[in-house]
């Protein structure tokens, strides 16, 4: 079960990574960056996971539970989707503008960085 | 197992629309797909706290911002 | 086609790196030894019932600082960015059209319940699963539909920056009364540990992830509006 999940999440990232190196349209870019993050983050979930484990919860039930899975990737995945969506955000808001700026969403439209 | 089989293949489906499809609404929409069946994906590997995280914000509001961003910027969604 | 070759056969490269190192001890019969400690530890020291609760407000306490002043900059950032001079949304384009009376009647009705559903979200955090970024986030969806439903709804600023500064502010004056009453930065047992599975118990946790969550909801929900915005 961990085996499978860990490699949905990988072939996540890799269809992520591929769609923002290969597309040229910005809001499409950052879509592609935001699945690659969801990708990374079903790794990490994956990685903490135990065989026949419980969530971490304590109540009456959970306090019986034999095995419990790894509540650290959790504590860390939580923090990073919350970091993701607030750096998509600003990724979108900055895109807005350069729409605004030069009337076109492509990327090979808006070169003054390039050297 | 089989169900998580199921879910990992539409995820794989829709993550694959989303980098391909012409039209950015249809891009912007299976991509919310792709963050609810992870949403399913961590319940199912005992993270309660990360699902709700997920479904909230990755499956919700991101989805939004990405659609409120594409009317801010084209009329129309073809795109590529 | 060599530059798209390339780009596959990298990206196959690092996925099967990637993956070899994290799927090899994969199939475990335990969480780690720092997992493990904080289960163990987590009822006798803090008197949460959810684990990772405890580890994102106290023992990852700094990481959460960090995380929530991010969230700060973005939204800071947008505002800054998408901000419409002369005040509101919208001064051009043409007038919106009122919506119809099922959608105002049905947003009425059903905002208020998310509400409350949020703040039971972040404040039974300690309990069940749940805490400040969830409840946070479903408050900001309440906020979403109401602009949705009203066309003319906004935001009052005024009220948003104060809960919002407040809520931060607060947050650290937490921590720093960590410093001073108990053993260090964010320490959560300032306020007295109760009994586990009571509303008021595990210490500062509950008031923590009340501050977090209307910090976050609101930033988010000043997030939305800056974005949705007519252009």
């Amino acid at each position: 079960m961990t085996s499978l999940a860990m490699i949905t999440g990988g072939l996540l990232m890799a269809v992520g990574f591929w769609g923002l190196l290969t597309r040229r349209n910005l809001i499409r870019m950052i879509l592609c960056l935001a699945l690659a993050e969801t990708g990374l983050q079903v790794v990490m979930i994956a990685a903490g996971y135990v065989r026949r484990g419980t969530a971490p919860i304590l109540d009456e039930a959970g306090r019986a539970a034999a095995r419990f899975v790894d509540p650290v990737p959790q504590a860390l995945v939580l923090t990073a989707i919350v970091i993701g969506v607030a750096v998509n955000a600003l990724l979108l808001a900055l895109v807005v503008r350069l729409y605004e700026s030069r009337g076109s969403l492509d990327v090979e439209d808006h070169t003054e960085l390039r050297w | 197992m089989v169900l998580l089989t199921v879910i990992g293949t539409v995820m794989i489906v829709a993550a694959v629309l989303a980098v391909h499809l012409r039209s950015l609404l249809g891009a912007i929409i299976s991509a919310g797909v792709v963050s609810l069946f992870a949403s399913i994906v961590f319940l199912l590997l005992g993270a309660p706290d990360v699902a709700m995280t997920e479904a909230a914000i990755g499956a919700g509001l991101s989805t939004v911002i990405f659609l409120f961003a594409l009317r801010r910027t084209t009329g129309k969604d073809h795109d590529k | 086609m060599i530059k798209r070759v390339a780009i596959l056969g990298v990206l196959a490269l690092f996925i099967a790196l990637l993956l070899g190192r994290v799927a090899v001890p994969a199939p475990r019969s335990g969480p780690g030894p720092t997992g493990s400690a904080y289960i163990e530890r987590s009822i006798p020291e803090l008197g949460a019932q959810n684990v990772v609760t405890a580890i994102v407000v106290t023992w990852r306490g700094l990481d959460t600082l960090g995380e929530v002043s991010v969230l700060f900059l973005a939204a800071a950032g947008v505002a800054l960015l998408l901000r419409t001079l002369g005040g509101g949304r919208g001064g051009n384009g043409p007038p919106r059209r009122d919506s119809s009376e099922i959608l105002k009647t049905g947003a009425d009705v059903v905002t208020p319940a998310i509400v409350y559903f949020g703040v039971y979200v972040f404040m039974g955090g300690h309990l069940t699963p749940g805490g400040g970024f969830q409840g946070g986030a479903v408050i900001a969806s309440a906020v979403l539909l109401l602009l949705l439903a009203f066309p003319s709804y906004r935001l009052r600023h005024g009220i948003l920056t104060a809960v919002e500064s407040l809520s931060g502010a607060a947050y650290v004056a937490v921590g720093l009364a960590g410093l001073v009453l108990a053993a260090g930065f964010l320490d959560t047992r300032v306020l007295p540990l109760g009994i586990p599975g009571r509303i008021v118990s595990a210490g500062a946790i509950p008031l923590i992830y009340t501050l977090i969550g209307l910090k976050v909801g609101t930033e988010l929900a000043a997030v939305i509006e800056n974005l949705g915005g007519r252009r």
